[in-house]
């Protein structure tokens, strides 16, 4: 007797591997890091402006990072210009309603408002000279602008990846209304976890780590709560993650959330390496997480 | 449907949208493809080669009209022979609004590598777009809160 637990289960694997596993990862921290620097800009205080310009530095060389990982995903990878113009009539292609022809664009105008932050950052920190570019930082109406559509346009990069997998027929992805939710929320956590492994730390610059350290311990418990409910929402289909792929999953949760979460409540662990030890564990588990996600669902 | 293969850049979305699994890839051109139901067979006024070689006639092609009532009045014939189980697989307006393939079954469509309910892809477009938002707003507020707190709380010590 063949019984499905969905009707998923009948459709094919799409053949997304390492490349897409990775631009999963480097989208998500493209995404995070703005947007993390881009709230530092706004409403943060002038002292965390170093951890403001180190998201900037991590946000554009992802964003490159990503489109190449995609384009090297192509079947065709010279034509990665059809996502974005209609090869016989050179008119934009944009579909509302498909993520990838949405996200397509989003990743074009994210990569622009990044290299623009990038080149702020570079500026203000004496390490390009070219005085027009002062006025991309802050203070002034056009950085807060640059940082506000920029920010948002890190989110929809963070997480239309998430939204793109629900829009399919595959098992787990399609089964599930919450894997966007949960790649915005865990884009965030990799993205403070590597802006903490990055920063330098100095006097001024401690108070907005211990910031960073705080929202990645928020945006870790929540991340946990939202696999939690993804795994309810899955019902019958969650047998897909009876076998290995559960068990890397479990791993991510207890190296990569419950882990750094109790070095976040118990400092004196491991001293002066506590910080820095739950932030690499949260970035690797939300690697896992990612390659758990693209994998399993292909693997049925 | 048809895909121009000369506009597919292999992206493979096609591949996991499709709820029937019929779509792969073509490993020399590396972009997408399935049947066309002999499309430049039918140029040409002939009927998709599959239907035309069918030694047993399982496989029929004609006007959706005419195949479908042939269908209704073959399950009809079953039926009444004893074959209570057979029944129309995509043939109605119930299944993604009709099919234009469908089939004749005796059991449970999974028992052939069909879907039991197939739906479209884009059913999850909006609640899994707003339970992004959501998202969004939550890591905004997280990061609101402790951001502006030390903002505020560093400009206050300033003044004093």
């Amino acid at each position: 007797m063949i019984e499905v637990p969905s009707s998923t289960f009948m459709s094919a694997a799409p053949d997304w591997g390492w490349y897409i596993a990775l631009y999963f990862f480097f989208g998500g921290l493209a995404g995070g890091c703005y947007f993390l620097a881009a709230l530092i800009d706004l409403v943060g205080h002038p002292d965390d402006r170093p951890l403001a310009r180190l998201g900037y530095y991590i946000a554009f060389p992802c964003v490159v990072i990503s489109a190449l990982l995609l384009t090297l995903d192509l079947g065709q990878p010279l034509r990665f210009w059809h996502m974005l113009v209609e090869s016989n009539t050179y008119r934009p292609m944009f579909k509302p309603w498909s993520p990838m022809s949405v996200g397509s664009w989003a990743l074009l105008i994210f990569g622009f408002f990044s290299l623009l932050s990038f080149i702020g950052a570079l500026v203000e920190n004496n390490r390009l000279d070219w005085p027009a570019g002062r006025s991309i930082r802050r203070p002034g109406a056009l950085s807060r602008l640059l940082a506000v559509i920029g920010g948002l346009f890190g989110f929809y990069v963070a997480g239309y990846t998430g939204v793109l997998l629900a829009v399919t027929n595959r098992p787990i992805w399609s089964d599930t209304p919450l894997l966007g939710l949960l790649f915005v929320v865990s884009a965030a956590s990799i993205s403070a976890a590597l802006m903490i492994l990055l920063a330098r730390k100095t006097i001024s610059t401690a108070p907005g780590l211990e910031s960073l350290h705080r929202i990645d311990a928020w945006v870790v418990a929540l991340e946990l709560l939202v696999l939690i409910a993804l795994m309810i929402t899955l019902g019958p289909v969650f047998r897909a993650w009876l076998n290995v792929w559960g068990l890397l999953l479990l791993l991510v949760i207890i190296i990569g959330m419950l882990v750094p979460l109790a070095l976040y409540f118990r400092r004196g662990w491991l001293g002066d390496r506590n910080t820095q030890t739950a932030a690499a564990l949260v970035l690797l588990g939300g690697f896992i997480l990612r390659v758990v996600i693209i994998f399993s669902a292909q693997s049925v | 449907m048809v895909i121009q293969s000369d506009a597919c850049n292999g992206c493979r979305d096609c591949i996991s949208a499709c709820p029937f699994g019929v779509i792969e890839v073509n490993p020399a051109s590396g972009t997408a493809q399935k049947c066309t139901l002999c499309y430049d067979r039918m140029q040409g006024g002939m009927e998709p080669a599959c239907s035309k070689a069918c030694p047993t006639q399982s496989i029929q092609f004609g006007t959706i009209s005419q195949l479908r009532e042939r269908a209704q009045k073959r399950v009809e014939r079953l039926h009444q022979a004893g074959e209570q189980r057979a029944y129309l697989y995509g043939a109605d307006d119930k299944m993604l609004g009709g099919l234009n393939s469908f089939y004749l079954l005796v059991d449970k469509p999974e028992v052939y590598g069909l879907p039991p309910d197939p739906k479209m892809p884009t059913r999850n477009l909006a609640s899994a777009s707003w339970f992004s938002v959501l998202g969004a707003v939550l890591v905004g507020l997280v990061g609101l809160f402790n951001f502006r707190n030390r903002g505020a709380r560093l400009r206050e010590e300033g003044r004093q």
